[in-house]
């Protein structure tokens, strides 16, 4: 058994890492309250991004000769999968979660013979990944400095995802984030970008015959990569909502067990302390009774 | 019967703008300036580098914007822009910088004719601005 003094020491660490797991709580909680609010305020330009593009493409009359963006190269066999996850860690499943979602699909492309190409958006996710799929990594970008997720790094991914798309180093891309639920719950998705999935939904679709100025086509060609660009950021944001609320359950859970690890060394404690305490006894009675 | 209108001028990160009582609204489309009135046809366009006119009961509100996507429907105007400033909020200084970053952009000659042409229109702007 441990000795007394050792169990002190415990106790007094558990104590200061339940102080530090409570706070992370509580920056979390601060923070989750920002994020939250940023990813209900991006809703409506990428709601009303969608719409726009739902009555474009309806509109656009040659089908053939769409934008590649829409419409897809005709292939299917190069797959770019964009990972993003969090810079930091400690904030439970969040990261694992999206790595184990990205990892299903990359076994299932292979099963298909597909070939794969990863872009990592966040350190942690590159860390994790690299190890098995080190040599499908064309890129890992991650935004360290930058303290929310704001569009112009959105903007920055989407570029190179356009760029390689010109290029033709892909057919389809697919993007990984969480979206954010509640505090406890994240749901990892997969949203393919390119080409776009138009969600054919009743509701959405307008009667109205829309004037373009310029024509359809133009618009666009010209709409498409600020769609992307808006798509990913909203992926963005609802990955920091999510990793702040994953990072504050991880942390409210942390410290919980922290409470209860020190009401147990507590009473193995004092417990042993009281052995301590009646073997004394003992030993003085035993001694004045064989004088 | 009022000849009043909706406009929301949104950007990625928040609703920019929100009045339900604008009468006239100025854009600058791609093809040129573009008047809107209640009752429109419904229309999408995008936006080149220019200023957006807001006439309302209040007067006249001037913003600068350099991109961006139009869509009127049920005398409803949405405006999605990235980048969209109060002209009375900007300062000199920073004008002057988009200036010559704008400037120093131009100067290039590896960029396209559409590039160019959008960027010229953006320093034209920003000169009456200024």
């Amino acid at each position: 058994m441990a000795s007394l003094d050792d169990l002190k020491k415990r106790i007094a660490s558990v104590k200061s890492t339940q102080k530090i797991t409570k706070a992370m709580k509580m920056v979390a909680a601060a923070k989750l309250k920002r994020a939250q609010d940023n990813a209900e305020k991006g809703r409506p330009y990428s709601e009303k991004m969608n719409n726009i593009i739902l009555n474009l493409s309806e509109g656009i009359s040659d089908k053939e000769n769409a934008p590649k963006l829409l419409s897809g190269t005709g292939k299917d066999q190069i797959h770019l999968c964009v990972v993003m996850t969090s810079d930091r860690g400690l904030c439970g499943g969040f990261n694992s979660n999206i790595i184990k979602k990205a990892k299903s699909y990359f076994s299932r492309l292979s099963g298909e013979g597909k070939e794969l190409k990863i872009i990592t958006v966040g350190s942690k996710g590159n860390d994790q990944l690299k190890r098995v799929f080190g040599d499908k990594i064309i890129e890992n970008i991650s935004f360290k400095n930058s303290k929310n997720a704001n569009f112009f790094d959105a903007e920055k991914v989407s570029k190179i995802i356009i760029e390689k798309f010109k290029k033709e180093e892909f057919d389809i891309c697919t993007i990984f984030f969480n979206q954010f639920k509640n505090v406890i719950t994240q749901i990892p998705q997969a949203q393919q970008i390119i080409p776009l999935k138009t969600d054919i939904d009743d509701k959405g679709k307008s009667e109205d015959n829309y004037e373009f100025e310029p024509d359809e086509d133009e618009i666009l060609t010209n709409l498409l990569p600020k769609n992307i660009s808006t798509q990913i950021f909203k992926a963005m944001l609802e990955n920091s909502a999510s990793e702040q609320g994953a990072r504050m359950s991880a942390m409210d859970n942390a410290t919980r067990n922290a409470g209860e690890m020190v009401d147990k060394l507590t009473i193995e404690y004092n417990r042993s302390r009281q052995a301590a305490i009646t073997k004394e006894l003992i030993e003085i009675i035993s001694g004045a009774e064989s004088l | 019967m009022s000849e009043e209108f909706k406009l929301e001028v949104v950007n990625p990160e928040k609703s920019f703008l929100s009045k339900d009582d604008v009468t006239e609204v100025v854009v600058p489309a791609f093809e040129g300036e573009m008047g809107i009135l209640k009752d429109h046809i419904s229309i999408i366009s995008f936006l080149k580098p220019g200023i957006i006119k807001i006439y309302s009961k209040l007067g006249e509100e001037k913003y600068y914007v350099e991109d961006g996507i139009i869509e009127f429907k049920n005398n409803n105007l949405s405006i999605l822009t990235s980048s969209i400033f109060d002209i009375k909020d900007m300062e000199k200084s920073k004008i002057d910088e988009m200036l010559r970053a704008a400037e120093e952009e131009t100067a290039k000659d590896n960029i396209s004719d559409q590039a160019k042409y959008l960027i010229d229109q953006k320093i034209e702007v920003l000169r009456t601005i200024n």
